[in-house]
């Protein structure tokens, strides 16, 4: 057999191979255009948000036109960027740079955010593992008490845990990663399920395996690929959970820049129009939704590319 | 046999009801300093504290209190506010009106919108039309509710000046007049309520047109317009109620931030100024009406595709 025979003859199994319902995703991840442009925008947002601090003209609480604070929304003139003091997007109901402010905000919004979202994997993983391969019982009362935590609408739930214990950031972060440590429960619950059941875990357990062996190289490798990329649709509710909070004015407390509550604080220059006061406003709130769009448009090839089933199995 | 299941839902219900109502309750028990001392103040000498306690029934044990909440609850009667010492009811009173009134409209537009444009889509699936009602519905999902609302302000009631920014009832306009001034903060409800729904009702006639007997019926050929409207839709309609009944448990959640931005006096605002004032009493009132809503909704939801589901209506 020729060299040439044998290269063909590994590229017809490899086409078989790839047909095969459960085959594994093939590991060159290929993005179509807007795949690329979405990771292009998050990795600037991840940029910004690890380096901001040193590429922001001002520090967040920097008041550049201090003489001004209050006056901002009765003279529109006042939140037009300007030459002299080079703010770009115009400054805030306080006279701070509305530019410098949404590149700190970066650090806050995405830093709880993706805090809280590992707390949840972290904590809804092991649980949803631990459900799915122990007894009844304990599958039993871990399912009651996500069922419990699912019951609450998440914002009302987050109402009324800050209503009682007062906003923080720790307090944010737990309270999200709780809140979605239900969903990532369930998913991880019904993923393990499902590869308990199979061929390969009787096998390995025929072969005497032990549970530890069978979670860590059966179980998770298995699951891993349908996390992930649930990881980024769970990333994307936090950061809209949170920037609610924020907003409704129980998230991130000032003089914090976080972009959720820059929305709010500068709402009242909306009556000013664009070429007033909007920009404060408006530029926080497109900040966030080019992070959670593009987050979402990523999700959405690597899905695509996997064949779509990773979207069912997506609760 | 679905008649049990029926029944069996109800019955989970109620226990979910019973869980979200002993949490809730649990708040005061959890807090530091109780009713009678946020009332009283700092000054409040023992003796008064022990009277104002007797008499609230903070005495005696929390099981006893939570059967008395509970009662208190049920019957209507749901104490009294810390801040200004108003009654919790007639507060929720003059409130929950608003709420029902926005929402009950919302739910009229966005449930007929919801399901044309995603029978629209479902038709033409890959054409320009689907296309963009996808990719639209995708980018209205991933942005936050005050996203669409701050650029609905901007551009109508600010720009254009269409419609007023801030949704002031003083409770003697007429019928139309509401609707006028309620303009935005209803477009903001239906377009973020819609969006998931129309997903949903696309993904739905999507899933029925895979099954064989479409395949059937594409084979006789029937014009595909038909097969939809005549085949797929009757069989996607236990999914659609189904989706419906879910998205307007989501709307439970999107009026926190509607009614918070556009100043609407309904009760979603009022449990979060309660927030901010740490008025307990308040917030474990609204948040049990907001929670039994959203409970009830799910519950809805089940049933619906219990009972359009032949499959599920006899269980192995």
């Amino acid at each position: 057999m020729s060299e040439q025979d044998t290269i063909v003859a590994e590229d017809a199994g490899r086409d078989v191979y790839d047909e095969l319902p459960d085959a594994p995703p093939k590991s060159r991840l290929r993005l179509s255009w807007v795949g690329k442009v979405s990771a292009a925008v998050v990795a600037l947002w991840i940029f910004l948000a690890l380096f901001g601090p040193w590429i922001a003209p001002y520090h967040e609480a920097f008041f550049i036109e201090e003489d001004a604070a209050g006056n901002y929304f009765d003279d529109p003139s006042f939140m037009l960027p300007d030459a002299s003091v080079s703010a770009y997007l115009g400054t805030d109901y306080l006279g701070r740079d509305v530019l410098s402010r949404i590149i700190w905000g970066a650090r806050t919004t995405i830093g709880i955010s993706f805090a809280a979202t590992l707390l949840a994997y972290f904590v809804g993983i092991t649980l949803g593992i631990a459900a799915a391969v122990a007894g009844r019982l304990t599958d039993a009362v871990l399912s009651r008490i996500v069922d419990a935590i699912l019951a609450f609408p998440n914002i009302m739930l987050g109402l009324i845990i800050i209503a009682a214990f007062g906003s923080s950031i720790p307090l944010l972060i737990g309270l999200a990663g709780l809140v979605y440590a239900a969903s990532v429960f369930r998913i991880a619950r019904a993923l393990g399920q499902d590869i308990m059941v199979q061929d390969f875990v009787e096998a390995a357990r025929a072969r005497g395996e032990g549970l530890w062996w069978i979670i860590t190289r059966e179980i998770l490798p298995n699951a891993a690929m349908p996390l992930a990329t649930d990881f980024g649709l769970r990333l994307v509710f936090v950061i809209l959970f949170i920037s609610s909070l924020s907003f409704l004015g129980l998230g991130v407390q000032p003089p914090i820049s976080d972009w959720g509550s820059m929305v709010r604080e500068n709402m009242q220059g909306l009556g000013n129009g664009l070429s007033g006061g909007a920009l404060a406003s408006i530029t926080p709130a497109i900040a966030i939704a080019t992070l959670t769009i593009a987050i979402n448009l990523i999700v959405d090839d690597i899905s695509a590319h996997a064949g779509g089933s990773l979207a069912k199995k997506m609760v | 046999m679905m008649w049990n299941m029926v029944l069996r839902r109800i019955g989970v219900g109620i226990v979910l009801l019973w869980v979200v109502s002993v949490l809730i309750f649990a708040l005061t028990q959890i807090l530091p300093g109780d009713a009678a001392q946020i009332r009283l103040g700092q000054q409040a000498t023992p003796e008064s504290l022990a009277a104002l306690r007797k008499d609230l029934g903070l005495d005696k044990p929390w099981y006893i209190q939570y059967v008395t909440w509970i009662g208190n609850l049920i019957t209507g009667d749901l104490g009294i506010s810390n801040a200004g010492g108003a009654t919790i009811s007639s507060l929720i009173g003059n409130r929950i009106g608003n709420t029902v009134f926005m929402t009950a409209i919302v739910t009229l537009i966005a449930v007929p919108l919801s399901v044309v444009l995603g029978l629209l889509a479902a038709m033409y699936p890959g054409r320009l039309l689907d296309r963009i009602i996808t990719s639209g519905t995708l980018g209205l999902i991933a942005v936050p509710d005050f996203f669409v609302a701050i650029f609905l302000i901007l551009f109508l009631a600010v720009q254009l000046g269409l419609v007023p920014a801030v949704s002031y009832l003083s409770g003697t306009e007429s019928f139309w007049k509401s609707i006028y001034v309620l303009a935005l903060p209803i477009g903001t409800l239906v377009i973020v309520v819609s969006a998931q729904m129309i997903r949903m009702t696309r993904a739905g006639i999507l899933n029925v047109m895979s099954s064989p007997y479409i395949e059937m019926a594409i084979l006789k050929g029937v014009p595909r317009k038909r097969i939809i409207l005549r085949h797929a839709l009757f069989n996607a309609i236990g999914p659609i109620v189904n989706v419906i009944a879910l998205n307007l448990a989501y709307l439970v959640s999107g009026v926190v931030v509607i009614e918070t931005i556009f100043a609407y006096p309904g009760l979603a605002k009022l449990m979060v100024d309660g927030v901010q004032t740490r008025d307990i009493p308040l917030v474990q009132a609204c948040g049990m009406i907001f929670c039994s809503t959203y409970v009830v909704l799910i519950l809805i939801a089940d049933i619906a595709s219990i009972m359009s589901n032949p499959r599920l209506r006899h269980p192995k």
